[in-house]
């Protein structure tokens, strides 16, 4: 088991580190209001903080951790820049122990949301929303989740989690949300 | 038809959009931004016998006319001239009245009452036209549409659009609605309430039912929805989005985008949600469908690099790019008459509606607004109705197909957005 979660661990710092961009800040990280946790920011992982997820609970355990605050597993934003569809390095952990969460638990499913600011048409915005969780889905696909257990979707500029004309919202507003079975 | 009156028409373009309101909590208020160069002037004189309705219809059909953009009503007092009555044309051509509608109104029997209308043309002082209806007190705004439409099609040799309904999203805090007003505002309806967004309505053939997206699932599917039952079913709900319902022309089938296979891309449902196909394929976003009068989708798509505006024959075939200027054209919408195209472009930062001539190629951006969305054509192609936003806030507008006649309409609290003009009514 131990070396199944070191492969893909390798497998998804290849695949982020392959799309990854520059870091925003985390001031801009920390405007997502889609997180389900309490005054921690949202996207602002700590990439310290990695969450030994126990890969034998197929279930109880694991699912606390779900909306434990102190569990990664409890944010489920990940944020894009402008015109963009690549997951940016800071979210690799998170990605990861999504991952792993749902290979350890086969009978979860996501529902993967993508979201992006309010410029243009809604149509379109909803396509290029649908390519942001299909980023996430793909990146949690390559991880081993399989096919069944994932849902991509697409919210476009319908769903904004700040509502203001200004780039700080609109940045927060580009992102794929990741909910569980029972939360959608 | 008075060569006058054809020469003034010919310089301005018809339009309507009148949005007054009998909802007091979404009352949709109109604001008249700009008229027709030319307006033609048009007397509608207050009917005989009108006093014994609860509310005057002629107040509808001058309401409509000048809201226009196309006539400028001329005032002839409150002294009624019946549809037989002598004619005063001395006294009409001293008011500056290029015609006149004078009428009748009596009682038929079982509360009805017989409306009898005949316009005419104050200079040749010869009859354009007559018109009788039987109506209920109560649909009086009813029948002042169909005398407005009745004068302006007899004016301008073109069907009027003062009959028509349009769609629209209203969104009050977190609350959703799709509404149907008439093309004035008034009797505005609320076809469908929710938490979640709802968009992109579009109106069957018919006018009987519409199709929209609503994420009352926490995803876009697309319903299918009979306005008069409140009946719906859902006409695309596969694994992935399901958006950007259009209507084919036959009333039977759907142009819709699906994920099911990958990015966003065109297929085709019956309106129950059987016999899915695919429409076309590329490997990039293919979004927006339109369907026009001559067998082609429109469609929106990113596989040359930026958005463009492509169609391809509905039967299937090659994809052929439409827009060339600038990177961001989208949501397409050929006219009734196939001629021309309106879609919104991105002009320095800045959204706006604009128009095709698909013989010439010539363009014209017909707003000077910056966050345009959604055009939908008038059914007699006159008018463009769309989304923008005024000080923060959605409100509608409508603007003519040369740009003069501009109109815009808000509620005074909430966002209204997704407008669709809908098809003639079906008498």
């Amino acid at each position: 088991m131990k070396y199944t979660r070191l492969a893909l661990s390798l497998v998804a710092v290849g695949l982020l580190a392959a799309c990854s961009s520059a870091p925003k800040t985390g001031a801009d990280q920390g405007a997502a209001v889609e997180d389900r946790s309490s005054g921690a920011s949202s996207a602002g992982i700590d990439s310290n903080r990695v969450v030994a997820v126990d890969a034998n609970a197929a279930s109880g355990t694991g699912l606390a951790a779900l909306k434990d605050p102190k569990s990664i597993l409890s944010k489920r934003s990940v944020l894009f820049d402008y015109d963009s569809y690549v997951i940016k390095d800071q979210y690799r952990s998170l990605i990861e122990a999504h991952a792993k969460f749902l290979v350890a638990n086969p009978k979860m499913k996501m529902l993967i949301q993508g979201n992006t600011d309010e410029r243009g048409s809604r149509e379109y915005n909803l396509a290029l929303g649908q390519k942001r969780a299909d980023t996430v889905k793909k990146a949690l696909s390559l991880l081993g989740v399989t096919e069944g257990q994932l849902e991509s979707v697409s919210l476009g500029e319908e769903k904004p989690s700040c509502g203001d004309a200004s780039e700080a919202c609109w940045s927060a507003n580009r992102r794929g949300d990741m909910l569980y079975s029972g939360e959608f | 038809m008075n060569p006058r009156i054809l020469s003034v028409l010919r310089s301005t373009i018809p339009g309507v959009l009148v949005l007054a309101s009998t909802l007091a909590q979404a009352q949709l208020s109109i604001e008249i931004t700009g008229a027709g160069a030319n307006r033609m002037p048009v007397a509608v004189a207050s009917f005989e016998g009108e006093s014994t309705l609860p509310r005057a219809v002629t107040d509808v059909v001058r309401a409509d006319l000048e809201r226009s953009g196309l006539f400028k009503m001329v005032e002839l007092g409150p002294t009624p001239i019946g549809a037989d009555a002598p004619v005063d044309f001395a006294r009409i051509q001293s008011k500056g009245a290029d015609a006149v509608a004078v009428g009748t109104v009596s009682p038929s029997g079982s509360g009805r009452y017989q409306v009898q209308v005949r316009l005419i043309d104050a200079a040749k002082q010869a009859g354009l036209g007559s018109q009788m209806m039987v109506m209920a007190p109560a649909q009086y705004r009813t029948t002042g549409h169909r005398i407005a439409d009745f004068i302006y099609e007899k004016l301008t040799g073109e069907p009027g659009v003062f009959s028509t309904r349009i769609a629209y999203v209203l969104k009050s805090g977190s609350r959703y609605e799709l509404q149907i007003a008439d093309a004035d505002g008034s009797n505005a309806q609320t076809a469908l309430a929710s938490k979640e967004p709802i968009i992109s309505p579009s109106w069957s053939p018919d006018g009987s039912r519409l199709a929209y997206v609503s994420f009352e699932a926490k995803k876009p599917v697309v319903y299918v929805h009979s306005l008069a039952t409140g009946q719906r079913n859902v006409a695309a709900n596969f694994k992935g989005s399901n958006s950007a319902p259009a209507w084919a022309p036959d009333g039977r089938r759907l142009a819709v985008v699906l994920t099911k296979d990958g990015q966003s891309q065109l297929y085709s449902v019956n309106a129950d949600g059987s016999g899915v196909q695919r429409l076309a394929s590329s490997s990039g976003i293919d979004t927006e469908p339109s369907w026009s009068a001559d067998g082609m989708i429109y469609f929106t798509s990113d596989r040359g690099g930026s958005p463009q505006i492509y169609r391809v024959p509905s039967g299937g075939g090659e994809a052929q790019r439409v827009t060339f200027e600038g990177s961001y054209n989208v949501s397409p919408r050929p006219s009734p008459d196939g001629k021309s195209l309106v879609y919104v472009s991105r002009n320095g930062g800045r959204f706006q509606i604009t128009m095709l001539d698909l013989a010439s190629r010539q363009t014209q951006i017909l707003t000077d607004s910056s966050k345009d969305e959604s055009p939908s054509f008038a059914p007699n192609g006159r008018m463009v109705l769309y989304a923008t936003e005024v000080g923060g806030r959605g409100v509608l507008a409508a603007v003519s197909s040369d740009g003069r006649v501009k109109q815009r309409l808000s509620v005074q609290s909430g966002d209204v957005r997704e407008p669709a003009w809908g098809p003639q009514p079906r008498n």
